[in-house]
């Protein structure tokens, strides 16, 4: 008789029966969100890609979400995880209206709240495996933060997840600058979702951007980017490679 | 207000429709000392009497710092008010943990009534005695509450509770509609006046008062006791002309069968100041 067994309820993460049910690794997955402040608000730019392993599996997946009237959240890494954070995150929101008394969650305790989230489930070995960027303007204060599955967050005036952030991020820190205009933002952020479709493998050619000002969240319709593929190194890649054909 | 047979137990009401021990929760509060809040658009006054039991002990602390942006004065059962105080913080410093963001006043507010009411309608409980003024800021503005034992809470302009509140509430109601638009300075006279109108004719001094400040770029602090005496002589000169235009008599027929002049001094229970 082993006094130390004690039964567990059916969902406890205790136990030796729970170590089948920690995430160990995503499945369906999402690449790069990118995002900046600009003049009116936040533009944020994902493609709608979600991978299985290296298949690029399902092609209509919507990885940037509204939360409330100020907040804007987008997610790479795993798609379910990604509809269970918004699970949670709609409970939030709908506790917060609930109260009716004038005061609202802004984007900044939005994403206090989604940090105390992964921090805490990183914490119990059991992670959500996504990195969320987190965008919003409220009385006129844009905000614009980042949240890693491990709990690392922080705010900037451009964000990035995954491969954005090699790609992408080095662009941005050149080209912005405070008040860019609508077009300008749209283009410099087309312009770090390009060098991610040529070079990220598991990107595709249908994004959306969507933008959060004070009047609210637009989301475009999906749309592709213009590519190039002519250049004349492309053509005979492998000539003079060493051992190829 | 007599005993009769429905006032033993929290649980029975009486065939008028009325929880008896509720009821006598709020009088715990009304021989409490006083406390008055009074606010404007951007700060928020809490002041409150503060008599020591003798002349060796040191007084009972009636107002309590919640968070940067809140606090609170109470008047009752201190040792309940130090209770909800306590929990008040929790609540505080739990959101901005949990936020980053400080904690609405109004939402503390409510939360603060739902756990005094659930005192009311427990059989082994009994309501907290003790009233409470919270003053703090929020998105929307300065607000000034009232929580009373019974669960309720009220939105105020100025308030007083506690004994000879009275004539500190019909200062108030005289001066309450120039607040809104009042500089700091001149809430806390007003806060002062009111505080002497409770003391009915004793010398207004800062070592049987307390005065706590929180507004727009100014979080919750109690002033100290230089400060006050400073206010108190500077417009004592002025107090001379106005004269405390006191009503006892208007005080003495609302309280339902209260004697307040006597509550004081004779026969206070040692856990009410």
């Amino acid at each position: 008789m082993n006094f130390m067994a004690s039964k567990q309820p059916e969902n406890s993460l205790l136990g030796p029966e729970a170590d089948s049910q920690r995430t160990l690794y995503p499945n369906v997955t999402g690449t790069s969100v990118v995002a900046l402040k600009y003049k009116d608000g936040i533009l944020m730019a994902a493609d709608m890609g979600g991978s299985y392993g290296s298949t690029l599996r399902y092609k209509n997946v919507e990885r940037m979400k509204a939360i409330g009237k100020h907040s804007l959240l987008g997610a790479s890494g795993e798609i379910s995880d990604f509809q269970e954070i918004l699970r949670y995150l709609d409970d939030l929101i709908l506790y917060d209206n609930m109260w009716d008394d004038g005061n609202s969650l802004g984007p900044k305790e939005v994403h206090n709240y989604l940090t105390r989230l992964m921090y805490n489930r990183r914490n119990k070995f059991n992670p959500l495996w996504n990195s969320l960027v987190l965008g919003g303007i409220k009385n006129g204060e844009k905000y614009l933060g980042t949240v890693s599955m491990i709990g690392v967050n922080f705010e900037d005036d451009h964000v990035a997840t995954g491969f954005g952030n090699h790609l992408a991020r080095p662009i941005l820190r050149q080209e912005w600058h405070e008040n860019l205009s609508f077009e300008d933002g749209v283009r410099l952020l087309e312009k770090c979702m390009r060098v991610l479709l040529y070079r990220d493998r598991s990107a595709i050619n249908k994004l959306q951007i969507a933008k959060i000002t004070e009047e609210g969240m637009t989301i475009s319709q999906p749309y592709s980017l213009k590519t190039y593929w002519e250049f004349s190194a492309f053509e005979n890649p492998t000539q003079g490679a060493v051992g190829s054909w | 207000m007599f005993r009769n047979q429905y006032d033993t137990d929290v649980t029975t009401w009486s065939p008028a429709g009325r929880l008896f021990q509720v009821e006598y929760a709020m009088e715990a509060v009304k021989q409490g000392s006083a406390a008055i809040g009074l606010r404007s658009k951007t700060h928020i006054v809490l002041g409150c009497v503060n008599k020591a039991n003798s002349e060796l002990s040191s007084h009972q602390k009636k107002i309590f710092k919640v968070d940067d942006h809140i606090g609170v004065a109470i008047a009752g059962l201190t040792a309940d008010g130090r209770v909800l105080s306590r929990y008040m913080r929790n609540e505080c410093i739990n959101y901005s943990f949990t936020y980053e963001s400080p904690l609405p006043v109004g939402r503390l507010v409510v939360q603060l009534a739902d756990k005094a009411q659930v005192c009311t309608q427990r059989s082994w409980k009994r309501p907290y005695g003790v009233g409470l003024l919270v003053a703090g800021l929020d998105e929307s503005g300065a607000h000034l509450y009232y929580n009373c034992p019974s669960g309720n809470y009220f939105e105020y302009q100025a308030f007083a509770i506690g004994s000879r509140s009275q004539a500190a509430k019909t200062y108030l109601e005289r001066r309450f509609e120039n607040f809104a638009d009042s500089s700091r300075d001149d809430l806390v006279k007003d806060a002062l006046m009111a505080i002497r109108e409770t003391l009915q004719g004793e010398t207004l001094k800062s070592s049987i008062c307390t005065v706590a400040v929180v507004g727009v770029g100014e979080s919750f602090h109690i002033l100290d006791q230089e400060t006050v005496q400073q206010m108190i002589n500077a417009f004592d000169i002025v107090g001379e002309q106005e004269g405390p235009a006191a009503e006892p008599d208007a005080a003495a027929g609302q309280e339902a069968a209260v004697d307040q002049g006597g509550s004081t001094g004779e026969g206070a229970a040692p856990m009410d100041i």
